[in-house]
């Protein structure tokens, strides 16, 4: 029998990737976490919040939006899903729902976050206001600059944005810092991870939250091509949360080309990237083995990418897995050619996707994808808290 | 019997000094250890400093930064330490860091180096358990180099046995939550429920707690409830900006010793 790649061994390895390297101080926390989610996950009256957020408060299902004029341009046909839709314009809401859910399950008092692009950090402010719990976010420096809306976002939804000025400053020191806190507050409190990252079970935890995404997708191509399985699934991979979603219920059809879509910043080999399928070897990196851009020594070092939610130095250890294995393929795409497809998808559909997501439309251009077959983009999320960038690189836009 | 455990047996109250290894310039590591032992220190912990150091308050990562920015890495720490033991002949001395530079330097070459240099023992926060328990035990039974690993409040009864089980040092009780350097006043009623119910665990190793002990006050209440103590954070705070960092360390452990 071919082993699944959905499920993470016992101790939380996807291959040689994976795994929870967490000093002592965090071991309780994680293995509080570890020996409760599934049972929690499975439980009915969790899974009935669960839908029911899912479905009034989150707008799910989102729609599967065949793009015509896309398609028309590309030479063949696309869907977009349309994870831009749900509530706070991104999928990181799937997520938040899910995990607060299992906080208050767990009988946690205080949510603590790490975000980049904001988006993560949004979706969790938004559930704590709704379930009433105090919330700390913590954001690099330079990501509170470059997006300045979504953390005025989180503070009106009543969260407290913790700036983090070590390191580079971005998702990476966030993360760090929001360890840091749950070390420090061991009993209380619940940290929402906001990708497939992090110590086991972290990163099936997340994509068991994302995996609605994909589910959705079977449904509806099965009613509008006929098939359940498209040609390709094409998402963006900062740490992977969206992918793992969109992947989730594909992993186990070889027939599906995963296309895992990387920010190559200024080019891969520019110095000025976080393209970490290519640069990056394994090691450790908040709590997880897996592939991280660092220097011969073992420091990690800082990638690159004008959008604050692909850089970060590592993967989830799924698509470390997914990479070495050969089930999913990665592309790389520059700032340039994102911000090409930023402008090409407002013009031609109509929607102006997230900086992010434009990584994974530009990748059309390299799938070598005919006439005849699906392709499904996901469509992680919307542009509106990147306007400012847009506007500072109006002369690529138009 | 090892370093480790004869100091154990030969004194009462043992100061175990940290030091971020080239900080605060990068030939300070060997001067400074000298210093330390010299002033009274009874074990050295000399840390690898690393960029993401998760179980570091912002003292120790700010000593790191600034460490990594001297041109600290393995290769030349394992350099500096060439001399240690004509340096510090009967001290024990451990190095504490987190994995990832020690698996890109190669483990078994890391132990190897380690052991030639007279390193006793390492303290690697997030190595697992149950790696170390199969994968790394063995290699450090080989080189002769034993495991230091840390307990918190949180730290469950079997767990705290198995690592008693496994550690032929001295088991490290962290002080309360946080990092290290914490200067949040500690609970202090359940502080005390917690070294009272470790010290009557009647554990095989000997026990020093650290984590935001700062000064002579702090040292000498841990000693009031363990074995001695570890002081890391407020040696390098006292290290930042001053001229003479092996006159300033040897100052900090003559305050502490008094």
């Amino acid at each position: 029998m071919t082993p699944s790649y959905q499920q993470p061994s016992a101790r939380g390895y996807y291959g040689e990737f994976g795994g929870a390297f967490v000093p002592e101080m965090l071991f309780p926390n994680v293995e509080e976490l570890r020996t409760r989610y599934l049972e929690i996950l499975a439980d009915p009256d969790f899974q009935i919040d669960l839908q029911h957020l899912l479905r009034d408060y989150v707008g799910r299902p989102t729609p599967l939006f065949e793009a015509k004029r896309l398609s028309e341009r590309y030479g063949t046909r696309v869907f977009l899903k349309r994870e831009d839709l749900c509530h706070t314009g991104a999928h990181k809401i799937n997520n938040t729902v899910g995990q607060i859910l299992l906080a208050q399950r767990l009988g946690k008092k205080r949510i603590i976050a790490e975000t980049g692009a904001g988006q993560h950090g949004v979706a969790t402010a938004t559930v704590c206001a709704l379930m009433g719990l105090p919330c700390v976010v913590y954001m690099g420096a330079t990501d509170i600059e470059r997006q300045a809306p979504n953390v005025a976002r989180m503070r009106l939804l009543g969260a407290e944005v913790r700036r983090v000025t070590s390191g580079s400053q971005t998702l990476k020191d966030a993360t760090n810092e929001a360890i840091r806190d749950w070390i420090a507050n061991p009993v209380d409190t619940h940290y929402i991870i906001g990708s497939v990252v992090g110590p086991h079970p972290y990163p099936d935890l997340v994509a068991r939250l994302q995996a609605v995404i994909s589910e959705e997708m079977r449904a509806q191509l099965l009613e509008k091509t006929g098939t359940e399985l498209p040609d390709f699934v094409v998402a963006c991979v900062g740490g992977g949360s969206n992918a793992a979603g969109a992947f989730y219920h594909f992993l186990d059809e070889p027939s599906v080309r995963l296309i895992a879509v990387e920010a190559a910043g200024h080019g891969i080999h520019s110095g000025h990237s976080a393209a970490t399928s290519v640069l990056g070897t394994p090691g450790i990196i908040h709590g997880s083995r897996t592939l991280l851009m660092q220097d011969e020594h073992g420091q990690i070092t800082e990638p690159y990418s004008l959008s604050a939610g692909l850089d970060y130095p590592g993967i989830g250890p799924l698509h470390a897995h997914l990479g070495a294995s050969g089930r999913a393929e990665f592309i790389a795409i520059t700032d340039d050619e994102a911000l090409q497809a930023v402008s090409e998808l407002s013009r031609l559909e109509g929607i102006i996707p997230a900086l992010e997501t434009a990584h994974a439309l530009a990748a059309l251009a390299q799938l070598g994808a005919g006439p005849d077959d699906v392709v499904v983009v996901n469509l992680s999320g919307r542009g509106d808290k990147d306007l400012e960038t847009y506007l500072k690189n109006m002369d690529k836009l138009l | 019997m090892n370093r480790i455990q004869t100091a154990f047996q030969q004194k009462k109250n043992l100061l175990n000094m940290y030091f971020t290894a080239g900080y605060p310039s990068l030939h300070d590591t060997l001067p400074l250890a000298q210093a330390l032992v010299d002033a009274g220190a009874d074990i050295l912990e000399i840390g690898m400093p690393f960029s993401d150091p998760l179980a570091d308050g912002p003292v120790i990562q700010r000593s790191s930064s600034v460490a990594l920015a001297n041109g600290m890495n393995l290769p030349v720490l394992f350099g500096q330490l060439q001399a240690l033991r004509a340096a510090v002949p009967d001290t024990p001395v451990l190095l504490m860091g987190y994995l990832n530079p020690v698996l890109q330097f190669g483990v078994e070459t890391f132990l190897q180096k380690a052991a030639d240099v007279g390193i006793d023992g390492l303290i690697l926060p997030d190595l697992p358990l149950d790696e170390y328990e199969e994968t790394y035990h063995p290699l450090f039974q080989k080189y002769g180099l034993k495991a230091v690993f840390l307990i918190t409040p949180q730290t469950s009864e079997t767990r705290i046995r198995r690592l008693d089980a496994l550690s032929e040092a001295f088991l490290y009780l962290v002080s309360g939550p946080g990092t290290t350097g914490g200067t949040t006043l500690p609970d202090v009623e359940a502080q005390q429920e917690y070294f009272e119910r470790i010290a009557a665990m009647n554990l095989k190793n000997p026990r020093l707690i650290g984590f935001g002990i700062a000064d002579k006050k702090g040292f000498d209440h841990a000693c009031s409830h363990a074995d001695g103590a570890i002081i890391g954070s407020a040696l390098i705070r006292a290290l930042e900006d001053v001229e003479d960092a092996p006159a300033t360390a040897a100052h900090f452990v003559q305050v502490i010793k008094g």
